[in-house]
């Protein structure tokens, strides 16, 4: 379909970005990949009165390592992380994760920081973002991952803030991510992805909740010596995941557990 | 209010004005007047629209045309050198790599970039760089006989045509 109409604006830095959006008003959005956009603009789920299109705002697509955090720009592509070899050796699971978001379409286009502020709850980074405890850093100041995947698509953004980049930790020890889907290029049904992490480990459920959860339990349970078979047993402790057409709940629940175990026995291995 | 675009598809220049809302794939068809590339489905996941957009293979249908101004574009109609098809063309003509075709545009396209990024791409590369597109009729295996032999005629021909923007992709691009 075709969407319906907008308004068009070319931001050149994020200072006229955040300008116009507060002058177009809350029905304005931002546009950067535009690969969760357009599709929901197509079948008319979206319906902003006007883009302001940021992608290419110079400065956006840098990734580097700063001390002990690994920054990235929001508009860095994820078909970029997949390939830097900066990502790779600073925290070669977010590389990984971008090597199978989507297809090679996707990944040319898709970025970072749009898939964190579209907080879609099968989105593979917020998962990772979450148990690493990134910072969000936007025109407005900083959020922490924490506090920023609220619900369903639901983030503090503010109508006119712009997320800017997005700082991880550095974390180059044992890791993993298994995205369980029915084809390669598909959003998870339910991705678990484990971290080892100042001596401890780090496990995140991607499309296990309204938002991507910790499975803190079995990080509880590694944390008192538990082995990593029993720890897993407890990933889904707490959850309450969504049942649709491609699983029900209760076989959420059962995949958080069993990839949390292969992840564990993957990294370690 | 309509936008002006200007960008290159297959060599030629053109500045136009479009509505902001216009697709990308609907420009290239119903203004460029270029109906090679198709529209398979609504939901980003069919690839029949793909196009090299600086290189890079991107589904047209999932891009606003004036996000392509500026952009060097090359559809399938842009491939063929003085008559003489691609060899990806080719290879697909020769391995029956299409049955009905209408995902063949997008296939080939996607192709050109996969074998500009990797020239000798194993099997599971090639299907890793085909997932984004769909095909109803073949079954596949004659899409991968197909990928296999141009690959192999390309790299004995030392390296043969790419599709005009196809090489060097990442240095001429334009939106970051
Ligand atoms: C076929 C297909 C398969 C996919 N598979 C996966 C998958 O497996 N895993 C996955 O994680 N994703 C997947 N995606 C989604 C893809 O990764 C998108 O690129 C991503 O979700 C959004 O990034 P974008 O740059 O395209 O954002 P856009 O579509 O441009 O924007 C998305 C939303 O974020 C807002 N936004 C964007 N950038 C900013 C910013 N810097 N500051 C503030 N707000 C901003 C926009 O206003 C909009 O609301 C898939 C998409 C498609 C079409
Ligand atoms: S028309 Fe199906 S992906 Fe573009
Ligand atoms: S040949 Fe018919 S859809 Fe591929």
């Amino acid at each position: 379909m075709i969407p319906a109409s907008f308004d068009y604006r070319r931001a050149h830095d994020l200072d006229e970005a955040t300008r116009w959006l507060g002058e177009l008003g809350p029905e304005a959005k931002v546009l950067a990949g535009g690969h969760s956009l357009i599709p929901l603009m197509r079948l008319r789920l979206a319906q902003p009165s006007a883009l302001v299109d940021i992608g290419r705002v110079p400065g956006l697509d840098t990734i580097r390592v700063d001390g002990d955090r690994l920054r990235i720009g929001a508009l860095v592509r994820h078909a970029a992380l997949a390939r830097s070899e900066v990502v790779r050796r600073a925290l070669p699971l977010l590389a990984e994760m971008a090597a199978e978001v989507g297809d090679q379409q996707v990944r040319a286009r898709g970025t970072l920081g749009g898939v964190i502020a579209h907080a879609d709850p099968a989105g593979d980074y917020p998962t990772l973002a979450l148990m690493l405890d990134a910072e969000i850093v936007t025109t407005h100041g900083s959020h922490p991952a924490r506090d920023f995947f609220q619900h369903l698509f639901t983030t503090p953004l503010q109508p006119d803030e712009v997320i800017r980049e997005v700082t991880f930790p550095v974390a180059a020890g044992p890791h993993r991510y298994i995205k369980f889907r029915r084809r390669r290029c598909d959003w998870a049904i339910v991705g678990a992805a484990v971290q080892q992490s100042d001596g401890g480990w780090r496990l995140g459920l991607t499309n296990c909740g309204p938002t991507p959860m910790r499975a803190r339990a079995a990080e509880a349970a590694l944390a008192e010596g538990r082995t990593m078979a029993e720890a897993a047993l407890q990933a889904a402790e707490g959850l309450t995941p969504p049942s649709d057409l491609r699983a029900s709940s209760d076989y959420r629940r059962h995949l958080a557990r069993v990839l949390t175990r292969r992840a564990l026995e993957q990294a370690a291995a | 209010m309509a936008e002006r675009v200007r960008l290159t598809i297959n060599g030629v220049a053109r500045e136009d004005l479009v509505e902001p809302r216009t697709l990308l794939v609907h420009y290239i068809r119903e203004v460029a007047g270029l109906t090679g590339t198709h529209v398979g489905c609504d939901t980003s996941q069919c690839g029949a629209c793909t196009v090299l957009v600086d290189g890079d293979a991107v589904k047209s249908c999932t891009a606003f045309a004036v996000q392509a101004d500026g952009a060097t574009i090359t559809t399938i109609e842009g491939l063929a050198r003085d008559g003489e098809l691609h060899p990806l063309q080719q290879a697909f003509w020769d391995e029956h790599g299409l049955q009905c075709g209408y995902c063949t545009p997008g296939f080939i396209m996607a192709s050109v970039k996969l074998l500009a990024d990797t020239p000798e791409p194993s099997d599971d590369e090639i299907r890793i760089g085909l997932e984004g597109n769909l095909c109803r009729c073949t079954g596949y295996v004659n899409i991968l006989k197909a990928v296999r032999t141009a690959s192999r005629r390309m790299t004995e021909a030392g390296g043969a045509p790419t599709g005009g923007a196809a090489a060097g992709s990442a240095a001429a691009r334009t939106a970051g």
